[in-house]
C-alpha cells in the first residue's frame, strides 16, 4: 500500500493559524524530501470546487489544516467527500508544530475525521444541483 | 463569472527524474512565497502523477540544468502543462515566472477574493431553512431535493458570521472565525445553550434583526427630518450599529453597507418565501 498523500493548507488570507506553526510544518515538509500538495487556502480551494480536491480525497490522506469538522465539510462542499476511514486531519490552530510534523511524517495514518449521521457522499452528490 | 468557473494556475515544483534537487532553503523560500501570494503548489519527485484538471493549467518548475524536457511531469488530468527550467530560485524570480505564465494563460490573479463563507455541517443541520430565510445576500439556496446548501459563496460578507448565529443547531461554520464552535471546533452542549440564548436575545430585540434595523432606520429618519439634527441622527445610527454588532457579532461595515430599508424588506420577503416553499415541498414529500 502506498504512503498517504499529504495536503498542507497555508490559510493565507487570515491569521487564525499561528504563523510559527505553519512555517515550521512547511519547512519540515520542504526539508524532508517527501512529495506533498500545498494549497494557499483550503477554504478558497473548496469554494472554487477545485477538482484537485477530489483527487486528494481519493485514497489515504493526511491533511495539515484546521479543525477536522471544518475540513470534513469543506471537502464535502467541494463535491469531494473524504473517506473518513482513510483521512487524518492535523489541526495547526490548536496542535503544536512538533505534534503536527510527527503525525505527518510517520507512515501510519490515524483516522480522526468525525463520523456523523449524514453520509457525506450524499451531500457531495447534491453539490451544484 | 462565478469563482467556480475561474481558471487558476497550479504550480508544480518538479524534482523527479531529469531534474536536480533544489537546495532545501531555496525550496522552502520559493514554496512559502508562492503560498503567501495565493498560489497552490505541488512538490513532487515524480513517484505519482500530479493532480491536474483542464480548469487548472500547470506550470512545472524544475532545475533541469538547461535541458528542460518538452513535456512536463505525468498528470492524471487534462491540464496544459508548461515546463520552465529554473536555475535561480530566489522567491522574486519564481514569482515573476509564475505571474508571467498566469497572465499568458489568462488565469486569475490570486488574492482578489477573501474566502469567507459559511460551511454547513450536515451532521447537525435539520434543514430548517432559518439560514436561507435570514440571509439577505443570496448565499443560500436549495438543491433539487430541497436540501439547504451554500450556493453563492462569493456573495457572503467578509467577517460576518450572522447566519451562524441564527442556526439553532450550531450547524453553520466559518472556518476562519476566531472562536468555536463557529470555527469548526467541537460543539458542546454549553455552546448549544448559548446559541439558543442568542436567538432569544434577537427576538427580544424586536422579532428579527431586519425589522429592528427597519424600525431604527425609520425612527432615525423621522427624527432627522423633524429635528434637522444630523449629528444626533448619526449618533443614533451608530448606537444601533454598535448594539447589533455586539449582539450578533456583525461587523459594523457590513451593517453600514446594507441596502435601503425598502430593499432589505424586499430581499427578506424573497428569502423567506424561498425557505417557506422548500419547507412546504419537504413536508409534502414526507
Amino acid at each position: 500500500m502506498s504512503a498517504p498523500k499529504i495536503l498542507y493548507c497555508h490559510c493565507a488570507y487570515t491569521q487564525v493559524v499561528p504563523a510559527e506553526v505553519k512555517d515550521a510544518v512547511l519547512r519540515k515538509l520542504c526539508d524532508s524530501g517527501v512529495s506533498f500538495e500545498a494549497v494557499a487556502d483550503l477554504c478558497e480551494t473548496s469554494a472554487r470546487r477545485d477538482p484537485s480536491l477530489k483527487q486528494m480525497a481519493d485514497g489515504a490522506v493526511k491533511i495539515a489544516a484546521c479543525y477536522p469538522r471544518a475540513v470534513k465539510w469543506l471537502f464535502a462542499a467541494a463535491g469531494a467527500p473524504l473517506n473518513i476511514e482513510a483521512a487524518e486531519v492535523l489541526n495547526m490552530r490548536t496542535q503544536p508544530a512538533a505534534e503536527v510534523i510527527e503525525a505527518l511524517m510517520k507512515p501510519e495514518l490515524t483516522p480522526n475525521v468525525p463520523a456523523g449521521k449524514e453520509t457525506i457522499e450524499a451531500v457531495a452528490e447534491g453539490v451544484g444541483k | 463569472m462565478s469563482i467556480r468557473d475561474e481558471k487558476t494556475l497550479r504550480i508544480v515544483l518538479y524534482e523527479g527524474a531529469g531534474a536536480e534537487p533544489v537546495p532545501a532553503e531555496s525550496r522552502f523560500a520559493a514554496v512559502q512565497a508562492l503560498l503567501v501570494n495565493g498560489y497552490s503548489v505541488t512538490r513532487t519527485t515524480g513517484e505519482r502523477p500530479v493532480n491536474a484538471h483542464a480548469r487548472n493549467d500547470v506550470l512545472a518548475l524544475g532545475n533541469f540544468g538547461g535541458r528542460a524536457p518538452a513535456s512536463g511531469p505525468a498528470t492524471d488530468g487534462e491540464a496544459q502543462v508548461q515546463v520552465e527550467d529554473l536555475a535561480d530560485w530566489a522567491p522574486e524570480t519564481v514569482l515573476g515566472k509564475v505571474r508571467s505564465a498566469g497572465a499568458s494563460k489568462q488565469a486569475i490573479e490570486p488574492g482578489a477574493w477573501k474566502p469567507w463563507f459559511p460551511v454547513i455541517d450536515y451532521d447537525r443541520c435539520t434543514n430548517c431553512m432559518q439560514c436561507l430565510s435570514f440571509c439577505l445576500f443570496g448565499v443560500y439556496g436549495v438543491d433539487t431535493a430541497n436540501k439547504i446548501q451554500v450556493q453563492n459563496n462569493d456573495n457572503c460578507k467578509t467577517n460576518c458570521p450572522a447566519c451562524s448565529r441564527v442556526c439553532p443547531e450550531a450547524a453553520i461554520m466559518f472556518p476562519k472565525y476566531k472562536a468555536g464552535p463557529i470555527n469548526g471546533d467541537v460543539v458542546s452542549s454549553a455552546d448549544l445553550q448559548r446559541e439558543k440564548m442568542k436567538i432569544d436575545i434577537s427576538s427580544l430585540l424586536g422579532g428579527d434583526v431586519y425589522s429592528m434595523l427597519r424600525d431604527r432606520s425609520e425612527r432615525a429618519r423621522s427624527r432627522f427630518s423633524k429635528e434637522r439634527d444630523s449629528d444626533k441622527a448619526l449618533k443614533e445610527r451608530q448606537k444601533c450599529l454598535v448594539k447589533l454588532a455586539e449582539s450578533g457579532d456583525i461587523p459594523a461595515e457590513v451593517l453600514m453597507s446594507l441596502p435601503s430599508p425598502e430593499e432589505i424588506a424586499r430581499r427578506a420577503e424573497e428569502a423567506k418565501a424561498k425557505a417557506a416553499a422548500a419547507l412546504q415541498q419537504n413536508a409534502a414529500a414526507s
